[in-house]
């Protein structure tokens, strides 16, 4: 256990040693962030309260949104591109024979990384937005921790994604083609363009109950107070259910795999 | 020559190729259903019908795609000069901007350009506009002042990395940012906003300010009219600033040395 914390505290250090990068996408996430307010603003003007959300809640939704951007890992979730390298190379095998589970070694260090950019990512751009626009805020001091707990299902199951989307290399060679249809399908169905509430019919029936909308949406509607009392339950159960399915799946085929690694000899 | 060479290897893997060609294709075309959500919900944004902001899409994201397909590749430079894997483009007798410009050089960008290409063809037919001999001699010279303008900025961006080696997302910001802004109307925007895409970072000239005199609607920020005509004098400038940015980069270069 002791050696997991290690490997999450070296996940958020080693991610708060880029300063220039984290100076970038606090810049990047204000400006889109700004974008994106306008275009809402200009969205709710004409319909008052589309997707159970008034002005206040969807300009918030706009900037819990960049927040969480980059710390749910919404457009590629930071690890799997040097796992991915780590397969494709064979490297991979070294971290087999090491005395710790692959899984949770990669699960520890990417909670680190997490950890760091919702400090470092997210906090910023959300204080920007709360000066500029007219923001809806929690009511009440509980819904804080309600959404923290929130966001870190989201981030076990973006992780959970990832990490399925990673281990395709082993019979892909090549994970980039995957890789791109899951950042696709993560910054489309997680909310992150328009709130899944605004999603006509059966499309938005469909997204919400995908595992992407536990991301954003979900969080984003502790947040706003959307979900209280039952609902809370209801949400954290939605979350908790991807998270363990997905994590199982990831563990079923990461057996399958390691049996698949001949270790070149050299 | 090394872009004909990077293609003959994607080309290898044809399949691999198409895959990747299409999902570019449907990875840029999800901005436009997020555009086609909203206006499922509204008749109107800004004062812009659904027409109008398919044809400032259109317009937006050809010129976009062109410079991608040109200049996307050189944000990597950030990386170069980090890894120091840029003095061997250093020795090399070609230009170093040519050579990060066709670095990994990706024809699966055609995607976006198609993606473009296509909205803008089928907002010109549901558009309604009279069309007179300048409007239509202004699309396609705004595709190519655009896509000048937006390689400008790339161009720039990848500069500012020879000393921030960091900070290739502040370059997404005016490239991505920019295209996804000039996307929607100017009207639904801050004015001091849209001051800024005309006079600090001339993104305006792209489309936004042509687009609205072939639409026949009022230039924003209270800019006269005629400048609709000023995006080839606009990315000529652009590009001169950002070949100078690029110089001054390249003779501030220092190598890691590791």
């Amino acid at each position: 256990m002791r050696l997991y914390v290690a490997v999450a505290a070296g996940g958020f250090r080693r991610h708060a040693t880029y300063r220039m990068a984290t100076a970038a996408g606090v810049f990047t996430n204000t400006v889109f962030g700004f974008i994106l307010a306008y275009t809402y603003m200009a969205l709710w003007d004409q319909r008052p309260h589309l997707g159970g959300y008034d002005m206040a809640e969807a300009l918030a939704y706009v900037w819990i949104g960049q927040a969480l951007l980059a710390t749910a890992g919404l457009m590629g979730g930071g690890f799997e591109e040097e796992l991915i390298e780590r397969i494709r190379t064979g490297d991979i095998a070294i971290d087999l024979y090491r005395p710790v589970d692959l899984q949770l070694w990669w699960f520890s260090a990417n909670l680190g990384r997490a950890a760091f950019h919702l400090l470092g990512r997210g906090v910023v751009p959300m204080a920007v937005g709360a000066l500029v626009f007219d923001l809806a805020l929690p009511s009440s001091l509980l819904t804080w921790p309600a959404f923290l707990l929130s966001v870190a299902l989201g981030v076990t199951v973006s992780f959970a994604v990832w990490y399925l989307v990673a281990l395709s290399a082993f019979w892909l060679m090549d994970g980039a083609g995957t890789a791109q249809v899951a950042w696709l399908a993560g910054l489309f169905f997680s909310g992150m363009l328009l709130p899944l509430t605004v999603f006509p019919g059966a499309l938005g029936e469909v997204a919400r109950a995908l595992p992407w909308a536990s991301m954003l949406q979900v969080p984003a509607d502790v947040f706003l107070e959307k979900r209280t009392g039952w609902g809370l339950v209801q949400a954290y159960a939605f979350q908790s259910g991807w998270a363990v399915a997905l994590l199982a799946a990831g563990r079923a085929l990461q057996s399958v795999a390691t049996r698949r690694v001949v270790v070149q000899g050299g | 020559m090394i872009a004909a060479m990077w293609i003959r290897s994607t080309m290898t893997y044809r399949f691999s190729f198409a895959m990747s060609t299409f999902s570019n294709f449907t990875a840029t075309i999800f901005d436009f259903v997020v555009i086609v959500l909203m206006f499922s919900q509204v008749n109107g944004l800004g004062g812009f019908s659904f027409a109008e902001v398919a044809f400032l899409y259109g317009t937006t994201s050809t010129s976009f795609g062109l410079a991608d397909l040109a200049m996307g590749q050189v944000n990597r430079l950030g990386k170069r000069v980090r890894d120091g894997t840029l003095d061997t483009l250093l020795v090399r007798p070609v230009p170093v901007l040519a050579q990060c410009a066709a670095d990994r050089f990706a024809l699966r960008r055609l995607g976006r350009i198609t993606q473009g290409l296509l909205i803008l063809i089928w907002s010109l037919v549901i558009l309604d506009v009279e069309w007179t001999a300048v409007k239509v001699a202004l699309v396609p010279l705004m595709a190519v002042c655009g896509a000048l303008i937006f390689s400008a900025v790339m161009v720039a961006g990848a500069s500012f990395q020879f000393w921030a080696q960091d900070a290739s997302e502040v370059t997404n910001s005016f490239t991505y940012g920019g295209n996804t802004l000039l996307q929607y109307p100017p009207t639904i925007f801050a004015q001091d906003l849209v001051r800024g895409v005309v006079y600090v970072v001339p993104l305006a000239f792209v489309n936004w300010l042509p687009a609205l005199y072939v639409l026949g609607r009022d230039a924003p920020a209270g800019v006269p009219g005629w400048v609709a005509f000023l995006p080839p004098l606009v990315a000529g400038l652009c590009c001169a600033l950002a070949a100078l940015a690029w110089r001054a980069g390249l003779r501030s270069y220092r190598s890691t040395g590791s």
